[in-house]
């Protein structure tokens, strides 16, 4: 049966990492092989490095940092930053990741998600989805340029799933490094708009909150401020899971 | 040393990544003579059937393979898509033949009509079947697959199982032959313990 991911997600501001809070605030976390190589010696089932100021600073996730972490991580890797074409694509594969996540130029030009999934094929295309609530408490698809008025969040999911893409990050901003819970409205109501796996990020703060993210649709759930702050262990979100009766692949024990 | 197979198709430098993780000595080649100089060959693989054939064909990879598999008694490891090429035939592409190692052909998987989505991605469990490959894995392990086909046996060998809708072929072995759908070098521990074991043991099935 196939198995419910516990993703860490690890945020870089070039080469060190970070976490934010609400996608501001930041704590320098240090150096991002040291933490890839403790999330490889934890087991998890899958690595999302993002280099969150790529696109702004209109540069790319640094090509070295992805090699390191590739050469001591065997699970799949997606990396995402600044990545703006199919060349850019090749090379970031060419270095040892396996997916690549991408953001502002799918929300620039969206013919790049299907462009990047024929050639590479879905599978290798994640498309992350930025989610912050107005004044109204309406979702909107939030960008590092600001609020993006021009479209509504629901047709933009609708349309990165027809283009082609394999997997949707959805990441919540308002929630993000609050550690007070996933978005589980947002979550539900994205899961049954797509069938393509929905990755969500933002806001959880124990276990429970994972278990709840795949109880309301989430085929994968991303973590970090959990594993960054405090004591719990990928082994324990997927105890929980497991509990609760869903599929994870957990470490030496038969099922 | 090991020869690493590089067909020119897709990423198959992780396979080198975990060799070098491991301490394995290998080569990335295209090269029949560093082929024939291997004591090992694995065959990694990414992407479609017929190219890879193709290639395999014009290349003259194709008979080195064989002979040094063959003839020589060389111990090969076909992953993936490299794992399908050990095969007669595979209806992608039409048709298109392989190297003919193991009898049987490869198909579409039938997860459509269990209602599951194509490509079969993610972590699932294997039931090893007492390969000898799967030395010192906990049985029913789970290891990382990414693909569509699958490879259906025509001649009673070992092999391992996983499910997707229906049992498929997840291993395989024969002789000096060792083929598997998943990716070892993306499936932590137990992968790399795969690899190991191909590396540093002979692999002959009993």
């Amino acid at each position: 049966m196939l198995r419910h991911r516990i993703i860490p997600i690890v945020l870089l501001d070039g080469y060190s990492v970070v976490k934010t809070i609400k996608f501001d605030v930041r704590r320098n976390l240090g150096n991002p092989i040291t933490v890839a190589r403790i999330y490889n010696t934890r087991n998890v089932d899958e690595l999302i490095l993002l280099d969150i100021d790529a696109s702004k600073e209109n540069r790319k996730i640094d090509l070295f940092t992805i090699e390191d972490v590739a050469s001591e991580c065997f699970m799949p890797l997606c990396v995402g930053g600044g990545l703006k074409s199919c060349e850019d694509i090749a090379e970031a594969l060419s270095r040892g990741a396996d997916k690549v996540s991408i953001n502002s130029e799918a929300l620039r030009n969206a013919k790049f998600i299907s462009d990047a999934s024929r050639f590479f094929g879905a599978q290798c295309i994640v498309v992350s989805v930025d989610v912050k609530s107005d004044e109204q408490g309406r979702w909107k698809v939030f960008s590092h340029a600001g609020v993006d008025n021009s479209r509504e969040l629901i047709d933009w999911v609708r349309e990165i799933e027809s283009l082609g893409a394999g997997e949707i990050l959805l990441n919540s901003v308002d929630r993000d490094g609050v550690m007070a819970g996933y978005d589980f409205k947002l979550i539900e109501e994205i899961s049954e708009l797509v069938s393509i796996p929905v990755i969500v990020a933002g806001g959880a703060g124990n276990p429970g909150d994972a278990t709840k993210a795949v109880q309301n649709g989430a085929s994968a759930v991303g973590i970090s401020s959990i594993f960054h702050f405090t004591s719990y262990t990928p082994d324990e979100i997927k105890e929980d899971l497991h509990r609760a009766g869903l599929p994870v692949r957990r470490r030496g024990t038969r099922e | 040393m090991i020869a690493v197979v590089d067909l020119g198709l897709g990423n198959v430098k992780s396979v080198c990544r975990a060799l070098s993780f491991l301490k394995v000595e290998h080569l990335l080649t295209s090269k029949s003579v560093e082929i024939a100089k291997a004591d090992r060959i694995i065959l990694p693989g990414v992407g479609n059937f017929y190219e890879a054939s193709d290639r395999l064909r014009k290349s003259g990879l194709f008979d080195v393979i064989r002979e040094n598999v063959l003839n020589l008694q060389k111990p090969l490891f076909g992953i993936c898509l490299g794992m399908q090429l050990l095969c007669d035939s595979s209806e992608e592409g039409g048709g298109s033949e392989g190297l003919g190692l193991i009898k049987g052909r490869v198909r579409k998987l039938r997860a459509e009509e269990h209602g599951l989505r194509l490509p079969h991605i993610g972590w699932n469990d294997v039931a090893s079947g007492g390969l000898n490959v799967f030395k010192g894995v906990e049985e029913n392990s789970c290891f990382y697959f990414v693909h569509s086909f699958e490879v259906e046996l025509a001649e009673p060998i070992a092999y391992a199982k996983c499910n997707y809708g229906c049992d498929f072929v997840a291993a395989f072995e024969k002789a000096n032959i060792v083929g598997c759908q998943f990716h070892p070098e993306k499936s932590q521990g137990v992968g790399l313990k795969l690899l190991s074991n191909f590396a540093r043991q002979d692999v002959k099935n009993a």
